[in-house]
């Protein structure tokens, strides 16, 4: 998942006896594991919520076709090219289907799709960062993805019905695409030392945006504990991202890539790896608009955007043209 | 001109009008008006560079056993065999889809008398290919009568594309002593002979578009012999040749 930070609707969470006989039924669904669909009844708290949670993950998938989409006209052989272009193909497809899932709670993908390019709402931090060597692309896949899976996978189990479902399929390419990027970087770790050069510096690069992707450390998550009960959240941020630490040590020890984190080391009594938190004001700053690609990518959203104007306008007037025409035949 | 000499020119020239549209239409990526184009855009061009594979792996096999990726990104401009069509700039969102319109009707007629070739490989390479170029014929078509028969303004741009486009329409009907060679030997058509099918195909496409064809029959040349390339070649093989030229020898 591509979404950090979402902000709970509402004011925390409700003891049963603040809640209303509507509100503990929906209570007592999610409880019991019983699907919201979007015809059901639901909170208006939990409707905003999930809109921004699938809102801004949708989002990262859109603007994550840029860092990539900035190496496709210089993957460096055919085959590359094509497992680069289908998998931004997937994410696109992504995008679309957790759109369709955003609108059965009621807003349109224009409507977000506005939201995104106002600035009103975000998308993962870790797009915002550059892809500088062709290393990067297949770190984006083994790290990134990587990172996203790990948060994806319980999101399977979710309570919202679309949401769910849209996860299921996303995991499955989404893990194909993880073992490309280990596959593409663990060529460059054992080609040439130039080849090493830009593997390791995608690693340095990449390791602590890749750890902020789990959000704000769970002493400073105050949006958790609402959208745990509502299990739109299933696990914290820090479970995952040890999770994501302890998956990744041992693959990065076997590419011969070094971490750049002098006190990462195994913790025997807590079965765990030790490990720095990423600079936290620095995901600050970027979450604020302020890292290293912020205004250049909704920049380029912004453009792709205006600039297709006149085609959207253009495919819609054919089609209500078609429409009369057809009508007036029968 | 050896039967082998021409036949290697024939797979260039399918395999480098594949290479460098395919390239053309990446460089949309995350860039398209819709995220409907942009998924059908890198679509297209996955298909492309699949069909490129085939065709120039055929090709390096002929040509002293070089692989498809040796051709692809260490020939210098002047080898390369693509019509001047498919390496034109992109332009707006109209000019890529005209280009792909006019671009895929040739291939779809050309993939389908290939299907009958005397050679086995080109013809299995074609059977697949046709699949997929079917289908881009059908959406490029799609959107072009969309856009021409939609809002004044997507109306004027596709005419716009269309006039730009046209004098590169009839290089891909051009015979030359390659095409005559590979026609004798039952391997490919003579392209001049795809003229007719080609007209009477676009012509009902761009009239339900309400796009008027230019008259002129001018056709500028010298992308399918080499010749003469256009300006913009070179820096889309600087770009996609670059990794391979600065680090010679590794592998990816």
């Amino acid at each position: 998942m591509y979404a950090q930070m979402v902000k709970s609707a509402g004011t925390g969470v409700k003891s049963r006896e603040e809640m209303t006989e509507q509100e503990r039924a929906f209570q007592d669904k999610i409880d019991a594991d019983i699907k919201i669909e979007p015809k059901d009844w639901m909170p208006d708290d939990y409707r905003a919520t999930l809109i921004r949670q699938i809102g801004q993950h949708a989002h990262s998938e859109i603007v994550g076709q840029l860092p990539e989409g900035n190496w496709i006209t210089r993957a460096p052989t055919l085959e590359r090219k094509a497992i680069l272009l289908a998998k931004v193909q997937d994410e696109a497809g992504h995008g679309l289907y957790l759109y369709c899932a955003a609108e059965t709670l009621g807003v349109s993908r224009d409507e977000i799709t506005e939201m995104l390019l106002d600035g009103r709402m975000k998308y993962s931090s870790i797009f915002n960062y550059p892809t500088l060597n062709w290393a990067d692309i297949g770190a984006v896949g083994w790290l990134v993805d990587g990172a996203a899976i790990m948060n994806q996978v319980p999101l399977q189990r979710t309570s919202f019905g679309p949401y769910s479902r849209a996860m299921i399929r996303i995991c499955k390419e989404e893990s194909f695409h993880q073992r490309q990027g280990y596959d593409a970087i663990r060529k460059m770790a054992e080609g040439t030392p130039e080849q090493r050069k830009m593997a390791q510096d995608a690693m340095n690069r990449l390791w602590y945006p890749s750890l902020m992707m789990f959000g704000p450390s769970d002493k400073e998550s105050v949006h958790s504990a609402q959208s745990m009960a509502w299990k739109i959240k299933i696990n914290t941020n820090d479970e995952l991202r040890q999770k994501f630490v302890d998956q990744t040590v041992p693959q990065a020890e076997y590419l011969g890539l070094s971490i750049p984190d002098p006190d990462l080391k195994w913790n025997e009594e807590r079965g765990h790896y030790d490990y720095t938190d990423p600079d936290w004001s620095e995901f600050f700053d970027v979450i604020k608009g302020n890292g290293p690609c912020n205004v250049d990518r909704l920049a380029a959203r912004n453009k792709a955007w205006d600039d297709g104007g006149w085609v959207r306008d253009g495919l819609l007037a054919h089609a209500r043209k078609k429409r009369t025409r057809n009508l007036a035949a029968e | 001109m050896t039967r082998d000499e021409a036949f290697l020119q024939f797979l260039l020239r399918m395999g480098d009008n594949s290479l460098i549209l395919g390239h053309r239409v990446s460089e949309w990526c995350g860039h398209a008006p819709v995220l409907e184009e942009d998924i059908a855009l890198a679509n297209t061009a996955l298909d492309l560079i699949g069909q490129t594979q085939m065709w120039l792996g055929f090709a390096g096999e002929i040509d002293g056993g070089k692989s498809a990726d040796d051709l692809a990104f260490l020939r210098d401009a002047w080898d390369f065999r693509n019509v001047l069509l498919v390496e034109v700039p992109n332009g707006d969102f109209g000019r890529t889809l005209m280009r792909q319109f006019l671009f895929d009707a040739w291939h779809s007629i050309m993939l389908g008398r290939l299907m009958k070739s005397s050679d086995e490989r080109v013809a299995a390479i074609a059977a697949k290919a046709s699949k997929e170029v079917t289908y881009h014929l059908e959406r490029s078509g799609d959107t072009v009568v969309g856009l021409g028969d939609g809002t004044e303004e997507s109306h004027a741009r596709m005419q716009d594309a269309l006039n730009y486009l046209w004098p590169y329409v009839g290089e891909m009907f051009a015979s030359d002593d390659v095409d005559a060679e590979i026609a004798k030997a039952g391997i490919a058509p003579n392209p001049a002979d795809l003229r007719a099918e080609y007209d009477e195909l676009i012509g009902r496409v761009l009239t339900e578009a309400t796009l008027i064809i230019p008259e002129s029959r001018f056709a500028h040349k010298g992308g399918r012999d080499g010749w003469m390339h256009t300006e913009h070649l070179g820096h889309l093989l600087t770009q996609m040749q670059w990794l391979q030229r600065a680090y010679p020898g590794a592998t990816w």
